[in-house]
């Protein structure tokens, strides 16, 4: 069971002129095998929140839990993939995604079989000996989402994974995604900026607001994916359907309002 | 910045520096201003090469003498390198270790190699470990600093990266720390090599039996200004050469290693 729980979770960070308070009192349950997406809009805390249920960094108040268990620091039942890659620069393609696999000490041809599994998956055949400055940004996070998910880890946690990618290579990678779930269900946090991509992947959407991050709603897209099996359908028709549309603009709305509010509530407050 | 010169212009220049030096040097020791004993010329110095070479001043030949020093030198630079690089490697990571040793490293590495002549001879004696700890004080300093400052400058999120993905602390130092730091390390052994060779006229001043800095002793005690002035020749020599060898390995290893 390796749900993700944050409970009351204040995330303060000190700096020169004073505190920034990113995260404020935030209350999320993620189910084992759930896939939720954040969307939220740049600074909001996205990526705070994702690096707290990494063990990267802690909360200032709150508790943060994964399976149950209070996060002490990184671990590889939860496998991360990175906003900027953060590729090793002097390993080659195959080495950087066996990394976790040889942290576990998975034979050497195991390995080799599993690595080229995902060099195949993520299209990446013929780059596997290539180092990451040599290869596009786009295969370069191929390579980092290659590199977690080779893992099988318990949970994945996704800073916008396809933000490099081109859309067609997207769309490619996003069904390729959503196969993976459904026959390898695992507990998943997507950081996203696409609404599209949140709402076509997630059983969960989780809308942030502008800093202070706070969570602004939650919306339920899993009964509707299932009762209208999306997953059997291309990305694009799956797009057209009514359903989804209502999501993307309840979203988008969201996302819209909270800006016009919290630009409203700037004025004054920039006299005082 | 000014224009880079090309390479035949740059051996033009050089050429014209040392005889410049020679000139000028040969222009004072012959103009009688001091006294040959004081300041040999050029062709003394040449003639009293020669001869080191031929026949053994201080029971050894000028080569002899030199491979001694060389011999102690490399003891003295791997033993610092061996230790200071991993050092500086684990100071880097753990801050434990950090805060009880960089203080304390901080000022005893301002102590000069030569201050240490007395205590490495009552400690070590004046065989072999004596010198070897003298040039070993020399060049230790600069491993552990380039080692701690290549750990500490290296990207935190290769570090996060590793962590996550299941690497402990020995793997992060092994796969990440080591290869993010080797530019950094690969400066400071460049620099601790040429301080090491620097130490040696220090080291070798305890010595009884050979090496350069002994055959300087050997000729200061009698005189010989010339043979003194073959020793300093023979160690500038040598470091330079050291130091040419170093840079192109470094260069080599920079370009490799930076990603475009
Ligand atoms: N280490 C840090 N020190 C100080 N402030 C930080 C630190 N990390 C994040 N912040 C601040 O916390 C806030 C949230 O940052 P975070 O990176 O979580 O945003 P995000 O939602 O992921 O943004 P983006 O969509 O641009 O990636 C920002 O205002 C940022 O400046
Ligand atoms: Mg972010």
């Amino acid at each position: 069971m390796s749900g993700i729980s944050f409970k009351g979770v204040t995330k303060r960070f000190g700096g020169r002129d004073g505190e920034v308070l990113a995260i404020d009192r935030v209350d999320l349950e993620i189910a084992d095998k759930e896939f939720v997406a954040i969307c939220g809009p740049s600074g909001c805390g996205k990526t705070t929140l994702m690096r707290m249920a990494a063990g990267l960094d802690f909360p200032s108040e709150g508790t943060v839990a994964v399976g149950g268990k209070a996060v002490r620091g990184p671990g590889p039942d939860r496998a991360v993939v990175f906003q900027q890659f953060a590729l090793l620069p002097w390993k080659t393609v195959k080495e950087n995604i066996g990394f976790g696999l040889k942290c576990r000490g998975v034979p050497a041809a195991e390995r080799e079989r599993e690595v080229m599994r995902y060099v195949e998956l993520m299209g990446l055949t013929g780059h596997e000996n290539a180092y990451p400055h040599q290869l596009s940004g786009g295969m370069q996070q191929r390579v980092a989402i290659a590199r977690s998910s080779v893992l099988q880890p318990d949970v994945l946690l996704m800073d916008e994974p396809f933000g490099a990618l081109d859309a067609q290579t997207r769309v490619v990678m996003q069904e390729e995604l959503i196969h993976l779930a459904r026959r390898n269900p695992r507990t998943v946090l997507f950081i996203t900026h696409s609404v599209e991509e949140a709402v076509y992947l997630a059983d969960r959407v989780v809308v942030m607001s502008r800093r202070p991050g706070r969570i602004q709603e939650t919306i339920d897209i899993g009964a509707t994916r299932r009762a209208e099996n999306w997953e059997a359908q291309a990305i694009e028709d799956v797009m057209d359907r009514d359903s989804f549309i209502h999501f993307r603009t309840r979203i988008w709305k969201l996302l819209r309002h909270r800006d016009e509010a919290a630009a409203a509530a700037q004025r004054p407050a920039r006299r005082a | 910045m000014t224009r880079r010169p090309g390479i035949a212009e740059t051996a033009a220049l050089t050429a014209a520096g040392f005889a410049f030096f020679f000139a000028v040097w040969w222009g004072v020791a012959a103009s009688g201003w001091l006294p040959r004993a004081v300041l040999p010329t050029p062709s003394d110095v040449a003639t009293t090469f020669m001869a080191l070479i031929r026949d053994p001043f201080a029971g050894y030949t000028f080569q002899q003498h030199l491979a001694a020093s060389i011999g102690r030198y490399l003891m003295g630079f791997a033993l610092a390198a061996a230790i200071g690089v991993p050092l500086g490697l684990l100071m880097g990571w753990f801050r434990i270790l950090d805060d009880v040793v960089s203080p304390l490293f901080e000022a005893v590495r301002f102590i000069a190699p030569l201050a240490w002549v007395p205590f490495a001879a009552l400690w070590f004696g004046t065989g072999i470990g004596g010198p070897i700890m003298i040039i070993f004080s020399g060049a230790f300093p600069p491993c552990v600093v380039s080692a701690y400052r290549g750990a500490k400058l290296v990207d935190q999120r290769l570090i996060e990266a590793a962590q996550t993905h299941g690497a402990g602390s020995l793997r992060v130092i092994a796969e990440v720390l080591v290869p993010g730091s080797l530019p950094s390390i690969i400066s400071g052994l460049r620099v601790s090599a040429g301080l090491g060779w620097q130490s040696l006229v220090g080291a070798e001043l305890i010595v009884v039996s050979a090496g350069v800095g002994y055959l300087m002793v050997q000729g200061q005690s009698n005189l010989a200004t010339a043979i003194v002035m073959c020793g300093m020749i023979g160690i500038g020599a040598v470091g330079f050469a050291i130091d040419v060898a170093l840079r192109f390995v470094e260069r080599r290893i920079k370009a490799q290693w930076s990603p475009a």
